[in-house]
C-alpha cells in the first residue's frame, strides 16, 4: 500500500488528481473503520492531517469559513460563538480521543445519515466549498449530500471547507440516544434563529436517507415567531412546529430503534430546541 | 503482621503494566515464523453443506493450509456438557457465524482473503427460531435425533394447590446480554517435538481446554499444554472453546506456529452469550404480604449447541424464588436448542434472568398489598436456617433483610440531575421525572450438583540470595478480577514471607476449575492456603522446630527448597432429584442488594442513573479494592442489561455484532456508587470468604427497572428497556 502524506494543500491535490483511487484520511475515525472491517481495500491513501492550511477557521464577521480539518475538539473551543450549534453537535461526537482525531471534512465527506454536525450546518444553509488542480467551486451542503453515504464529490476534488453565516441568534442541537456519550444518533435536530433575518433554519439527522431541513416547519416559525414584540412562544406554536418537523422526516426501522419512535422523539426535540432558542433570544434582549 | 496480607490491598502484579500499555495481552503474542490463522463461517443460521471447496484459497500463494472437518484427526465434537459442537461443520451448519473451516496464512490479510476464497455451497433451511415452541416439544429437532428440549428442571416443594388471597401474576423477557470482553478470542499454537502441541491462549479454564484439545487432536492429554496468555476480559465468554482446537490443528498441519485472533464482529458469533429468557411468574401471599406460593415456568434459549445450559437452567430453577422464604414451590425451568446464537456462561448464569422476574413479582406483590417494597421484602427475606425450594438448609450467614436495611437507610441520592452537560442535550428539565427503585438477589457459589469442584496449589519456599521466596503455582486464570493479587496476599498470610511470586498459570500443574461462579479466591485460595500449611508443616518436620518467619533463613538452609503441591475440594454438593428437584446442590449462597435512583424523560423515553447503591455480604474481604471494583463493575453490568445490552436477532441472524450497536455503558452513563459491606463469616469456606464476583450483577438490573417503573408508572415487563416501551407502554 502507499501512504502519501502530504504537508501542502497543492500537494494533496496533485496527488488527488493524479490517482484518485487513493482514499482520503483526515482524523482516519471513519475511514479506518471500513479498512479494518475489510469492507475497503484500498491501495493507496491520502493522509490529509498533516496539512496545517485547511485545519483552521477564519471569517470576515459575516461569514464564517471552517476548514475541513479542523477537528471537532477544536470546534467545540473556538467555534462555540459563531455556530453553538455546530459546537453542540461536535461535543457530542463520540469521545474524547475520536473527537481529538476526528474533522469536520470528515464528517461531511461520510455523509451518513446520522453524522453530527451535519443537521446543524443545514440549519445555518452552509455550502462547502470543494477544491482540484482545476480549480474550486462552491456547494450548497443541501445539494452536496446525494444520498446515503454518497456525495457530489468528484473523484479529483477535495473538501477544502465549510462556508455558512456567524450565529446572529441562539441555536440548539439535540441528540436522541440510549448511552450518555458515544453513540450515533437514533435521531437528531438543529434550529438556528436569524433575528436580523427573521428567518428561522433547521436541520434532521438520522431520520431520513440524508439529514435534511424541515422546510415547512422552518417557514412557519419564521413567519408566526413574534419577532417584533420578542413576545411569549405560545406552547401551540412550538408544538405545531415539533409535528412539522416530525412530518418532514422520513425514518425506517432499524437496530437503533422504530420510525414510529423516531418520529414522536423528533416532534418532542424540535419542540423542546425552538423554545430554548425562543427564550435565549428574549433573554439576551434587554426589556424595552 | 507482613506487608500485603490479607485484609489490605496491595497493588495487582500487573496494574502498572495494565494501565501504560505495556501488558501483553493474547492478541499481542507473537513468534518467528508465526502464520496467521483465519475461520470460514456460515453466513445462514441453518442449513446442509453441499460442498466445502478450499482449492481457491490453496491456490494463493501464501496460504499454507486450508482445512476442513476432514482434516480433524481425533473427536469430531467437543462440548462442556454435552459433546455436540462439531470442531468444524461436516453435514449441516446450526447457527450463523459456525466455523466450517480454516486456514493459515503468512499474513493475517492474506489467511481472511483465503477464508474468503473457500466455496462453500450451502442448502438453506429455515431456521428454528422459537424456543416456547422448543420447550413445548414442537418443532424439527435442530439436532437430528435429539429432542431439543436440554434440560428441564423441576422444583416441586410444599402443597402444589395450596390458595392465597392476594396473587400477582407477570411474564417477563430478558434479553440477550453479552459478555462484550474488549480483548478478542485469541492465542498462538506452536508444534512440539514431541508431536504435541502447546498454546498460549485467553481463557478461563486451561484444563477443560486442554482435554477438549486433547480430544479433538487425537493426543494425549499431557501432549497438549496450555499457558495462560493475557486475558481481555472474561465474564463466562471464555469458557467455552473458540479458536482453541483450530490453532492446534493448523499448527499441527503446518508445522509452524499459528496465530489466530478473531475481529470484533467475529467474536460477537464466535462465543456465547446469556441466554435469552422467558419467565411467567406467578405469586401467592397472605393480606399482609408474606408469601403462601411461587409458580413459576422458566424457558431458556440455549441456541444451537449444548455449551453450559443444563446448569444454567438449574440455577434458574433453584434460585427462581430468590432470597426469600416460600414454603411452596412449584418451579418449570427449561432450556432449549435452538437455531439461535449458542448460548452458555455469562456472570450470574441463570441467577439473572430469573432475578428480573421475580423482583419485579415482588414489586407488584407489594403494590397489590399496599406495602412498601423494602417492607414486603424485609416480611419475605430469609435468613439461616430457612429452607430452599430445594429443600436444603441455608447453612452460614443470610442477612438479607439487613443488606435491604442497609441500602434503604442510605441518605437520598443527590439532586444533581444526570440529564447534565454530558448526552445530546435532550432537555432542560423537561419531562424529568425521578424514581427509586430496590432489588436483591442470591447467587450459588462454585460449581454445584455434585460436581468434583477442586483446584490444585503448588507452593515453595526456598532461600534465593539468603532471602526467603515464596512461589506460587496454579492453573487458575487472572481474568482481570484480581486473582493473582489473592494468591499473593494468602501466601504471605500463611508463610510470614513478604516475596511472593505468582507463576504464570499453565498446564504444568493440576487443573484450578474455572475462574467462574464467583469460585476462585475460595477454592483456589483454599488450595494455596492449604499448600502454604502443608509447607509449614513440612519445615517444621524436617527440622523439628516450630515454623518461624524470622527464623527462616536458618530452618531452610537446613531444609533446602520446600515444595508442597495440594490439591482441594470443596465441601460435596449433590444431585437434584429429577422429578422433584429436592437436593443439597449449592456449597454457598451469596447476597447483594440494590437501591437505584433514575431519571426519566418520560416524553423521550430515555433513562439515566443518578445513583446507585450497593450492600452485600462478602465474608472476609480479602482484597477490599478489588472487591469495590467487582461491585462496581457488575453493578454497571447489570445497569447495561436494565438499560442497552442486547444482541439483536432477527431469523438467527445477529444484527448488531459491533460496539457500534452492541451498547454498553460508558464512563458517563456511571452513576455515582455507594458501597457497603459486611463481613460474617461463612464457617465452611476459607477465612470465611464468599464469593464475590457475581452477585453485585444480578439484582441491580431489576433495581434500575424498578426505579424507572417507580418513576413513569409504566409496567415495564422486558430488559433492556427501550425508549419506546417508556413512551408508549411496555409490553411485549
Ligand atoms: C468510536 C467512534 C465514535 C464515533 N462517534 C460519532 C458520533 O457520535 N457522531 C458522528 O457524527 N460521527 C461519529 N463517528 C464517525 C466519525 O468520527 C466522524 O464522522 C468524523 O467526523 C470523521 O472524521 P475523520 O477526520 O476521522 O474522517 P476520516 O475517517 O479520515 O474520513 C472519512 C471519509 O471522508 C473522506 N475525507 C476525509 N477528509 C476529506 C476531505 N477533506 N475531502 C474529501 N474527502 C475527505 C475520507 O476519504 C473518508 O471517506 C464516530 C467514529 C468512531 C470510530
Amino acid at each position: 500500500m502507499t501512504f502519501h502524506s502530504p504537508t501542502r494543500w497543492a500537494d494533496a491535490l496533485a496527488v488527488r488528481a493524479e490517482h484518485p483511487q487513493a482514499v482520503p484520511i483526515a482524523g482516519g475515525t471513519d475511514a479506518m473503520v471500513e479498512l479494518n472491517s475489510g469492507r475497503r481495500r484500498p491501495d493507496r491513501l491520502l493522509d490529509l492531517s498533516r496539512i496545517a492550511e485547511v485545519s483552521g477557521w477564519d471569517t470576515d464577521g459575516g461569514t464564517v469559513r471552517a476548514g475541513a480539518g479542523i477537528t471537532h475538539t477544536a470546534i467545540v473551543a473556538q467555534l462555540a460563538e459563531s455556530a453553538p450549534a455546530l459546537a453542540q453537535a461536535a461535543s457530542t461526537v463520540g469521545s474524547p480521543q475520536i473527537r481529538n482525531r476526528a474533522t469536520l471534512g470528515g464528517n461531511i465527506a461520510t455523509a451518513s445519515p446520522a453524522g453530527d454536525t451535519l443537521p446543524t450546518l443545514l440549519a445555518c444553509g452552509a455550502a462547502v466549498e470543494l477544491h482540484s488542480v482545476g480549480g474550486a467551486r462552491t456547494v450548497a451542503l443541501a445539494d452536496f449530500v446525494t444520498g446515503p453515504k454518497r456525495t457530489q464529490l468528484a473523484p479529483d476534488e477535495l473538501i477544502a471547507a465549510v462556508l455558512f453565516p456567524a450565529a446572529t441568534g441562539p441555536q440548539h442541537f439535540s441528540k436522541v440516544g440510549v448511552r450518555a456519550a458515544m453513540i450515533i444518533a437514533v435521531c437528531s435536530f438543529a434550529v438556528a434563529l436569524f433575528p436580523d433575518r427573521r428567518s428561522v433554519g433547521t436541520g434532521i439527522g438520522a431520520a431520513a436517507p440524508t439529514p435534511r431541513a424541515a422546510v415547512e416547519a422552518q417557514d412557519f416559525a419564521a413567519e408566526v415567531l413574534p419577532w417584533d414584540s420578542l413576545g411569549h412562544l405560545d406552547p401551540a406554536v412550538a408544538g405545531y412546529f415539533g409535528d412539522l418537523v416530525a412530518k418532514a422526516a422520513d425514518p425506517i426501522d432499524d437496530v437503533r430503534g422504530t420510525a414510529q419512535y423516531r418520529r414522536h422523539a423528533l416532534a418532542v426535540i424540535a419542540r423542546r430546541a425552538l423554545i430554548w432558542a425562543w427564550d435565549d433570544l428574549r433573554g439576551a434582549v434587554p426589556c424595552g | 503482621m507482613t506487608s500485603g496480607s490479607m485484609g489490605s490491598s496491595p497493588r495487582r502484579p500487573d496494574g502498572w503494566a495494565k494501565v501504560t500499555g505495556t501488558f501483553a495481552f493474547s492478541s499481542d503474542l507473537s513468534m518467528p515464523g508465526m502464520l496467521w490463522g483465519a475461520t470460514v463461517r456460515s453466513p445462514h443460521p441453518r442449513a446442509r453443506i453441499v460442498g466445502i471447496d478450499v482449492s481457491g484459497a490453496l491456490a494463493l500463494e501464501g496460504v499454507r493450509a486450508a482445512l476442513t472437518h476432514l482434516d480433524v484427526p481425533g473427536a469430531p465434537c467437543y462440548g462442556l456438557e454435552l459433546r455436540d459442537q462439531p470442531v468444524l461443520a461436516a453435514t449441516e451448519v446450526r447457527y450463523e457465524g459456525e466455523p466450517v473451516a480454516v486456514v493459515a496464512a503468512d499474513d493475517p490479510d492474506l489467511a481472511r482473503r483465503a477464508a474468503e476464497a473457500v466455496l462453500v455451497t450451502y442448502a438453506p433451511l429455515t431456521p428454528i427460531v422459537d424456543a416456547e415452541a422448543a420447550a413445548r416439544g414442537e418443532g424439527e429437532a435442530v439436532h437430528a435425533g435429539r429432542p431439543n428440549l436440554l434440560r428441564h428442571v423441576p422444583v416441586r416443594r410444599g402443597d402444589p394447590n395450596v390458595e392465597a388471597p392476594v396473587v400477582v401474576t407477570g411474564e417477563y423477557e430478558v434479553g440477550m446480554q453479552d459478555q462484550a470482553f474488549l480483548g478478542p478470542e485469541s492465542g498462538v499454537a506452536y508444534p512440539a517435538d514431541d508431536g504435541g502441541v502447546d498454546l498460549h491462549v485467553a481463557t478461563q479454564w486451561l484444563h477443560v481446554d486442554r482435554d477438549q484439545i486433547a480430544s479433538c487432536l487425537g493426543l494425549e492429554p499431557e501432549r497438549v499444554r496450555l499457558t495462560l496468555a493475557g486475558v481481555g476480559g472474561a465474564f463466562g465468554g471464555r469458557e467455552d472453546i473458540s479458536m482453541q482446537i483450530h490453532a492446534c490443528l493448523l499448527a499441527l498441519r503446518t508445522g509452524r506456529p499459528v496465530k489466530m485472533v478473531y475481529r470484533r464482529e467475529e467474536s460477537f458469533r464466535g462465543h456465547v452469550h446469556r441466554h435469552p429468557a422467558r419467565l411467567w411468574y406467578e405469586h401467592g401471599a397472605t393480606r399482609d404480604g408474606r408469601l403462601v406460593y411461587v409458580r413459576a415456568r422458566i424457558v431458556l434459549d440455549g441456541g444451537a449447541y449444548a455449551s453450559s445450559s443444563m446448569a444454567v437452567a438449574a440455577n434458574a430453577a433453584t434460585l427462581g424464588v430468590g432470597p426469600y422464604r416460600v414454603p411452596n414451590v412449584r418451579m418449570d425451568s427449561y432450556v432449549v436448542y435452538t437455531n439461535n446464537p449458542p448460548c452458555g456462561a455469562m456472570r450470574g448464569f441463570g441467577a439473572v434472568q430469573a432475578c428480573f422476574g421475580y423482583e419485579s413479582q415482588m414489586d407488584r406483590l407489594a403494590h397489590a398489598c399496599g406495602l412498601d417494597p423494602v417492607e414486603l421484602r424485609r416480611r419475605n427475606a430469609m435468613t439461616t436456617g430457612d429452607l430452599m425450594p430445594t429443600g436444603q438448609v441455608v447453612e452460614g450467614p443470610a442477612p438479607v433483610a439487613e443488606l435491604l436495611r442497609m441500602v434503604a437507610e442510605r441518605p437520598a441520592a443527590p439532586r444533581t440531575t444526570a440529564f447534565g452537560a454530558s448526552g445530546g442535550h435532550t432537555t432542560r428539565g423537561e419531562g424529568v421525572v425521578r424514581g427509586v427503585g430496590y432489588g436483591v438477589g442470591i447467587k450459588n457459589v462454585c460449581f454445584s450438583e455434585g460436581f468434583d469442584d477442586f483446584s490444585t496449589a503448588r507452593v515453595r519456599l526456598e532461600l534465593r540470595d539468603g532471602r526467603p521466596v515464596v512461589t506460587v503455582h496454579t492453573a487458575a486464570a487472572e481474568v482481570g478480577q484480581g486473582l493473582v493479587t489473592v494468591q499473593g496476599q494468602i501466601a504471605r498470610s500463611e508463610l510470614g514471607v513478604p516475596d511472593v511470586v505468582v507463576a504464570p498459570a499453565d498446564t504444568a500443574v493440576g487443573s484450578a476449575g474455572s475462574s467462574s461462579a464467583s469460585r476462585q479466591t475460595y477454592v483456589t485460595g483454599g488450595a494455596v492456603q492449604a499448600a502454604c500449611q502443608a509447607v509449614r508443616r513440612q519445615v517444621e518436620a524436617t527440622t523439628g522446630e516450630p515454623y518461624d518467619p524470622t527464623a527462616l533463613p536458618r530452618l531452610l538452609a537446613r531444609t533446602g527448597a520446600v515444595e508442597e503441591t495440594v490439591r482441594w475440594h470443596h465441601r460435596p454438593t449433590k444431585g437434584l432429584d429429577p422429578q422433584t428437584g429436592q437436593g443439597d446442590a449449592h456449597v454457598q449462597f451469596a447476597f447483594a442488594a440494590h437501591r437505584a435512583t433514575v431519571e426519566v424523560d418520560v416524553e423521550l423515553g430515555t433513562v439515566r442513573v443518578v445513583e446507585i447503591v450497593t450492600a452485600q455480604d462478602v465474608g472476609r474481604a480479602v482484597h477490599p479494592q478489588a472487591i469495590l471494583g467487582q461491585i462496581h463493575g457488575g453493578t454497571v453490568q447489570g445497569l447495561g442489561l436494565a438499560l442497552m445490552e442486547e444482541i439483536q436477532v432477527t431469523d438467527g441472524g445477529i444484527r448488531n455484532p459491533s460496539f457500534t450497536d452492541y451498547l454498553i455503558p460508558t464512563i458517563m452513563d456511571v452513576p455515582q456508587m455507594r458501597v457497603e459491606l459486611l463481613e460474617l463469616a461463612d464457617p465452611h469456606s476459607p477465612y470465611g470468604l464468599r464469593g464475590v464476583g457475581e452477585p453485585p450483577a444480578i439484582s441491580s438490573a431489576p433495581a434500575v427497572v424498578a426505579a424507572v417503573r417507580a418513576a413513569t408508572g409504566v409496567e415495564l415487563s422486558r430488559v433492556p428497556i427501550r425508549p419506546h416501551d417508556v413512551v408508549w407502554g411496555a409490553g411485549r
